[in-house]
């Protein structure tokens, strides 16, 4: 089984994020980076698979040559080999554009299932895999809480607002995973030293055969108008409870006209 | 004016209270028509549409389009805009709404902006990011701008108007029936409202302790009508269930009430409430990050505080 994990690299999830003034653009200089938390369950789940029925993990990225940092994260859970899209034509691209680019390097690449982790703790759009699918043509099972492979079929648990759907599709299919699904490995110092001797294919924009029209930040289909901090939020009121906190609190409420 | 279509969510024939806020919202931009996708379409249904001001509401019924997740809701979709040209797409920022609007930015070739909170007059959306830390204002410059806006981003106002019936039928392709859902397994309902739509949020985190504590942060919810939430810490050592987790992996909930009991405030929880209107914190330890975004806090132990707000509401009932 060909299996190709997507992965992301992103600002730490506690550092404090904030958009550059020239370009609007996220500030990846501004934190350390770190591999998605949610693609690090995509990594995990398919190293489960291979695990149990054979076969290739492929990591993929794109982004700025830092990212390498996650692709070798990722080799070092376990994973045989990457794929890294790395090009300055990149920088700014939206949704669409990135849903693109990373269709476009796997078409053609045959890999029975594609994992994503669910959301990016950067943008949270959760749509990228739903794209992916689509430009694919190919099977969408997002949002798993459980995969389970059958011969050439899938089936995923599908979380949902009122619990979770089973959803099945024959192979290829795109796979995002929800933290629910796994507890991801800690790379072993083993793996990590036989992650340095990994092959890394990295591509530029045109290497992949990405037309630069679609790509970037002038080509974006959104346009950021301007942003701003939001103002601090003025300081509210704090009580020690002295056996009446809980009336305090109800009288507050009750102010605020909850009750 | 031009016609703005808005997806209707619905659940057991139920209209879901976030269309009401999309349907006014749609108002200050247009002509809102609804589009119903899926099986259930009532009278009871058209009469709330029509409430809020949907003069058409597009009809595909058929189990089809939601037997398969997300992708034959994106063929219904991109059929009705290259059919009537409306000026925009609302759809509420559920995960299948935001699949559904991913789908069609693609089918249309139309930008979509995900999460926005308020969009005005001339198109541009306003988003709250990094955890409410940032407010951002964007707009889509190619194609039929696509939104998802969040629950409780808008008032609902009541604009009643009669409603028309458009019947549509859009064949679902090949492609799109490649993923089937071959099964449907409800959580136990709990009888409270939706977390991810309730006007009051009650959420309880390791400070609970265990499973059998979430029973004082349900009571609490119950003598508010609220919803019940939980923090990761939470979910994670298996005291409340997962789809309860507000957060930045879990739900994002922006109610005009929110109350955190036991909970620290670590970003991961942050991002899931920090555009909540009113926020209340009881923690007993006074250094708890998450009493810097309070409006009112308490510093005492949630077994005391909890219980004793509980019968203070009941009493005043």
């Amino acid at each position: 089984m060909k299996i190709a994990v997507c992965v992301k690299q992103v600002p730490d999830t506690w550092a404090e994020k904030k958009l550059r003034s020239d370009d609007s653009t996220l500030d990846r200089e501004a934190a350390d980076g770190v591999m998605n938390e949610l693609d690090e369950y995509a990594v995990e789940e398919a190293l489960k698979l291979q695990e149990a029925h054979g076969g290739e993990v492929t990591i993929v990225t794109m982004g700025p040559e830092r990212a390498g940092e996650t692709v070798r994260k990722a080799l070092s859970m376990g994973a045989d080999a990457a794929i890294h899209l790395v090009d300055d034509a990149l920088h700014g691209s939206d949704a669409l554009a990135t849903s693109y680019a990373i269709a476009t390097i796997l078409a053609g690449r045959d890999f029975d299932l594609i994992f994503f982790g669910s959301e990016s703790t950067d943008a949270r759009m959760s749509v990228v895999p739903a794209m992916v699918a689509e430009r694919l043509g190919v099977a969408q099972l997002t949002f798993a809480q459980k995969v389970d492979v059958d011969g050439t079929s899938v089936k995923i648990q599908r979380t949902t607002d009122y619990g979770f759907e089973t959803v099945e599709a024959s192979m290829p299919a795109v796979i995002s995973v929800v933290e629910k699904i796994n507890e991801p490995r800690y790379p072993s110092f083993k793996g990590i030293m036989a992650a340095k001797k990994k092959p890394v294919e990295t591509l530029s924009t045109s290497d992949a055969g990405l037309e630069g029209s679609q790509l970037g930040l002038s080509a974006a289909w959104t346009v950021v108008e301007d942003f701003a901090a939001r103002p601090p939020k003025a300081a509210g009121t704090i009580v020690t409870d002295d056996g009446d906190g809980g009336v305090k609190l109800a009288e507050f409420l009750a102010t605020q006209k909850f009750i | 004016m031009s016609e703005v279509l808005v997806v209707v969510e619905h659940a057991d024939g139920t209209v879901k209270k976030v269309t009401s806020e999309l349907l006014t919202l749609a108002r200050t931009l247009g002509e809102p028509s609804a589009v119903w996708i899926g099986p259930g379409y009532s009278d009871a249904a058209a009469a709330v549409l029509g409430e809020f001001g949907a003069a058409k509401v597009y009809v595909a019924e058929g189990a089809q389009y939601i037997d398969h997740p997300v992708a034959p809701r994106a063929e219904v979709l991109a059929s009705l805009v290259s059919e009537h040209s409306p000026s925009s797409v609302l759809i509420a920022s559920s995960a299948d709404g935001k699949e559904t609007a991913g789908r069609l930015a693609i089918k249309i070739n139309s930008g979509v902006i995900t999460d926005a909170i308020g969009i005005s007059a001339d198109g541009i959306a306003t988003q709250s990011v990094f955890g409410g830390s940032t407010v951002v204002h964007s707009k889509v410059i190619k194609g039929t701008p696509i939104f998802t806006v969040r629950p409780n981003s808008t008032p609902p106002v009541p604009a009643v108007t009669s409603t028309t019936r458009v019947d549509v039928t859009v064949p679902v392709s090949e492609v799109a029936m490649k993923a089937k859902v071959t099964g449907r397994t409800v959580a136990q309902k709990d009888g409270r409202p939706d977390l991810s739509e309730a006007a009051i949020v009650v959420s309880g985190g390791r400070g609970v302790g265990a499973a059998e504590g979430f029973s004082v942060i349900e009571a609490l919810a119950d003598s508010l009508g609220a919803a019940v939430g939980a923090s990761r810490a939470a979910t994670d050592a298996g005291w409340y269930p997962h789809q309860y987790q507000v957060g930045q992996t879990g739900k994002t909930v922006s109610p005009q009430l929110y109350v955190a009991n036991g909970i620290s405030g670590a970003i991961q929880h942050r991002a899931g409430m920090q555009t909540s209107k009113t926020i209340v914190v009881v923690n007993k330890d006074p250094e708890a990050p998450l009493f810097e975004l309070a409006d009112f806090g308490v510093v005492g132990d949630l077994f005391k505080v909890v219980p004793q707000v509980t019968e203070e509401i009941k009493k005043r009932a």
